[in-house]
C-alpha cells in the first residue's frame, strides 16, 4: 500500500517535470535545427547548426532583426534602471525605517495605497503626456518608468532595515559620526544581501518588461528584447521559428543564472511581499 | 529676505500659474483654425487642450507643495515661539530636516510619475479626448462630466464589450487563482511527502518554469500551440487524432490561456507554501501521532488549515493580479479569436489588455483611461481590506 503510494507520487512528479521542462527544452533543441520553420518531424534534429546564433548577430538586407542593438539596449536601460531604482528605493525605506519625522505615519500609508495602484492603469495618461512631453521613443522615458516608482516597492527593505540593531548607530553617534557616515559605512555593508536582492529584481524586471516597452519604443533601433521578439513572432508569422528560438535562449541564460543566484533571497521576498504588499 | 520669497512665491502663483490653472478650467477655446487675414485665410495654431491640461495640473501641484511647505512653515514658526515662551531649549534643523533629503528624490519620482499619471488618468476620463473627432492640435477637448462612464455602461456598441470583457476578466481571474493556487499546494506536497528522494532536485525542476522570463515562454507556447506547425498537434496528429485550434476557437483559447497560466503560476504558489510547510511545528504532528490520528486526520487538521491561515492574504493578492495579468494574455492570444461583438476587443481580452488596444492602437484615451478608473476601484476595495486585517503593518514598531 505504502509503495505503490509511493510508486505513483514519483510517476506524478516525473510526469510534472517533463510538462515543466518541455516547453524550454523544446525550444533549446529548436535553436539548433537546420531550416527555419517552426514545424519538426523529430523531437531531437537529425541535423544540428549553429548557424541561427551567427545569424542573430548578421546584417541581412531581407529582415530587419538587429539582435545585437536590441539587446545593447536592453542591457543599458535595466542596468540604468537598476541603479537608479535601488538607490532610490533604499533611500526611501532607510529614511522610513529610522527616522520618526513628523507625517511619517500618514506618509507610510500613502505609499502602501499608491503602491497598490498598478503602474501600468496609468498607461493611458502616460502614453499622453510622453507623447506631448516628445519622450515617446526614448529610452530615457523607458528608465523613468522603471526607476520613478522604485520608493513604492520599498517595504521588503525597510523590513530589512528594521532588524538592524539600533546599538550600532547609537555608538556611532557617540563616536561623532554623521547621518550620512552611519548610511553609507554602517548601514549599507550589512544590507548587503537585501541590496543584492533589490538590484537583482529591479533589473530582471527591466530586463523582461513588455508593457511599457512596447508603448514607449516606436523605432526598431531602440527596441529592447521583449518587443524586438515579440515583433519577430508577430511580424513574420512563426516564419523565422528557429532564429526565434535562438534569441530566446540568449535572452533567458542570463535572467535564468541570476535566477537560480538569487532563489535563497526569493522565498523571503515573496512572503514579505504577501504579507506587506 | 523671507518677506520677499515669500512675496515672489505668491506672486509667482498668483500671477504665472493662474493661467495655467485657468487653462485647466476651460481647455482652451480656440482649435486650430483659419483665420481671414485681407483676403487669404491664414491657418492658426489654436489652444492645445492636452497641453493646457498638463500645464495646469504641474501648476495645481506647485502650489499645492507651496502651501503644504508654507503651513508648515507657519505652524513650525509658532511652536517654536511658543517654545521660547516657555523658556525651553529650541531644537536644530538637522535631526529634522535628513529624512526629507532622503526621500527629496523618491517624493519627486512618485509625484509626477506615479500621483501625476493617475490624476491625469482620472481628468481624461471626464473629458471626451478620443480619436477621430477630439485629438489636438487639430481640434479642441472638452470637459464632458460623466459623459464618458455613460456611455460605457449604457451605449450599447460600448456596453456590450465592457461587459462582455468583464465576465471574462472575473471568471479568468477565479479560474488563474484556484489553479494556481491548489495546483502549487498539490505539488508542494507532493514533493514534501514522507518517504521522496531528491527533494531540493524536484524543487529545482518544478521552479524553471518560474525562473524563464514571461514573455519568452509565453511566445514560446503561443508557437507551441500553433494549430498548423505546432508541436502539440503534430502529437495529436501522431495518434490520428485531429488537432485543435487552441487558440483561434474562443471556447479553446480560453481553455488554453488557463493552462498555460498553470505552467507559469504553480511554482510561484509552490515555492511559497513549501516554505510554510517546513514552519509549521513538528509537535503538532507528534501530539497527533500520539492521539493516533491517521495520516488523512494530520493532513486535514493540521497541514491544510495552516496553509489555508498563511496564504489568505496571498490568494487575494493573486487574484487581483490575476485581473490585471496583462502578460499571459497579451503575449499569448493578443486578446484573439476576433469577434464581430466587441468594440476593438477580442474574446480572451481582459480589462487591461482591452485598455492597452485602446490607448495604442485606437486612441480612445477617455474610455481606456474610464475603464482604468473602475480596475482601479475595484482593486483598491480589495487592497484595503487585505491591508486592514494584515498585523505586519500595525505592528511594525515592534521588533525594536
Amino acid at each position: 500500500m505504502k509503495r505503490s503510494k509511493l510508486a505513483l507520487s514519483y510517476v506524478l512528479l516525473i510526469l510534472i517535470g517533463c510538462a515543466a521542462l518541455y516547453p524550454a527544452l523544446w525550444t533549446l533543441l529548436s535553436s539548433f535545427r537546420v531550416g527555419n520553420s517552426l514545424f519538426s518531424d523529430t523531437f531531437i534534429p537529425r541535423h544540428w547548426t549553429l548557424d541561427h546564433y551567427r545569424d542573430l548577430f548578421r546584417d541581412r538586407a531581407d529582415r530587419s532583426i538587429p539582435y545585437a542593438t536590441w539587446y545593447w539596449n536592453t542591457l543599458k536601460v535595466a542596468t540604468i534602471s537598476m541603479v537608479l531604482g535601488t538607490l532610490i528605493q533604499l533611500l526611501t525605506a532607510y529614511a522610513f525605517s529610522r527616522f520618526r519625522f513628523k507625517g511619517r505615519k500618514t506618509m507610510l500609508t500613502v505609499v502602501l495605497i499608491l503602491g497598490m495602484f498598478p503602474g501600468f492603469l496609468a498607461i493611458t495618461a502616460l502614453f499622453v503626456i510622453f507623447n506631448m512631453l516628445n519622450l515617446l521613443d526614448t529610452q530615457w522615458a523607458l528608465i523613468i518608468v522603471y526607476s520613478a516608482g522604485a520608493a513604492l516597492g520599498m517595504f521588503v527593505a525597510k523590513g530589512f532595515f528594521d532588524t538592524i540593531p539600533r546599538s550600532l548607530e547609537e555608538a556611532a553617534v557617540i563616536d561623532g559620526a554623521s547621518h550620512m557616515k552611519i548610511f553609507t559605512s554602517i548601514i549599507l555593508p550589512l544590507s548587503r544581501p537585501i541590496v543584492t536582492y533589490i538590484s537583482l529584481t529591479t533589473f530582471a524586471g527591466a530586463w523582461v518588461d513588455f508593457i511599457f516597452a512596447r508603448m514607449i519604443l516606436r523605432t526598431p533601433e531602440k527596441w529592447t528584447l521583449a518587443v524586438g521578439l515579440w515583433n519577430i513572432i508577430d511580424a513574420y508569422n512563426s516564419t523565422e521559428f528557429t532564429l526565434f528560438a535562438a534569441g530566446c535562449v540568449l535572452v533567458a541564460i542570463p535572467i535564468t543564472i541570476l535566477f537560480m543566484y538569487t532563489q535563497r533571497f526569493l522565498v523571503d521576498g515573496l512572503t514579505a511581499g504577501a504579507s506587506k504588499g | 529676505m523671507l518677506l520677499l520669497t515669500h512675496a515672489a512665491g505668491i506672486y509667482i502663483v498668483a500671477a504665472q500659474l493662474f493661467p495655467y490653472l485657468e487653462g485647466l478650467m476651460t481647455l482652451g477655446d480656440k482649435g486650430r483654425h483659419f483665420e481671414k487675414k485681407g483676403k487669404i485665410s491664414v491657418m492658426v495654431e489654436g489652444d492645445h487642450s492636452i497641453f493646457m491640461m498638463i500645464h495646469g495640473v504641474l501648476a495645481a501641484l506647485v502650489v499645492l507643495v507651496f502651501l503644504l511647505i508654507y503651513i508648515l512653515n507657519i505652524r513650525d514658526a509658532y511652536r517654536v515661539g511658543l517654545r521660547i515662551q516657555q523658556g525651553k531649549e529650541i531644537h536644530g534643523l538637522k535631526n529634522d530636516v535628513f529624512p526629507w533629503l532622503l526621500l527629496a528624490l523618491p517624493f519627486l519620482g512618485v509625484l509626477f510619475f506615479t500621483v501625476m499619471p493617475i490624476i491625469f488618468t482620472s481628468l481624461i476620463a471626464f473629458t471626451n479626448y478620443a480619436s477621430p473627432n477630439h485629438i489636438p492640435p487639430k481640434n479642441l477637448v472638452d470637459w464632458v462630466g460623466f459623459a464618458t462612464f455613460h456611455k460605457l455602461f449604457n451605449l450599447n456598441v460600448w456596453s456590450n464589450t465592457f461587459f462582455g470583457v468583464l465576465t471574462w476578466t472575473i471568471i479568468w481571474a477565479i479560474l488563474a487563482t484556484v489553479t494556481c493556487y491548489f495546483g502549487g499546494i498539490l505539488v508542494a506536497l507532493l514533493v514534501n511527502q514522507k518517504g521522496i528522494k531528491f527533494k531540493g532536485f524536484w524543487r529545482m525542476l518544478f521552479i524553471i518554469p518560474y525562473a524563464i522570463p514571461q514573455f519568452v515562454s509565453l511566445l514560446i507556447m503561443k508557437n507551441m500551440l500553433n494549430e498548423k506547425f505546432g508541436p502539440i498537434n503534430a502529437y495529436f496528429r501522431a495518434f490520428g487524432l485531429e488537432g485543435l485550434p487552441w487558440l483561434n476557437d474562443p471556447f479553446w483559447a480560453k481553455f488554453s490561456v488557463v493552462v498555460v497560466n498553470m505552467w507559469i503560476g504553480i511554482p510561484v504558489s509552490m515555492v511559497l507554501v513549501m516554505g510554510i510547510l517546513t514552519n509549521i511545528s513538528k509537535d503538532l504532528y507528534e501530539a497527533a501521532d500520539v492521539d493516533g490520528a491517521s495520516a488523512w486526520m494530520k493532513f486535514r487538521n493540521i497541514t491544510m488549515p495552516y496553509i489555508l491561515f498563511a496564504t489568505a492574504p496571498l490568494l487575494i493578492t493573486q487574484f487581483t493580479g490575476n485581473i490585471n495579468n496583462f502578460n499571459v494574455i497579451f503575449l499569448l492570444t493578443g486578446g484573439n479569436p476576433a469577434t464581430m461583438d466587441y468594440n476593438n476587443a477580442g474574446r480572451t481580452d481582459l480589462l487591461v489588455t482591452w485598455l492597452y488596444k485602446l490607448t495604442l492602437d485606437f486612441n480612445q484615451y477617455n474610455i481606456a483611461a474610464a475603464v482604468s478608473i473602475l480596475i482601479f476601484l475595484f482593486i483598491a476595495t480589495m487592497a484595503i481590506l487585505v491591508y486592514t486585517r494584515t498585523k505586519s503593518f500595525k505592528e511594525e514598531d515592534m521588533i525594536q
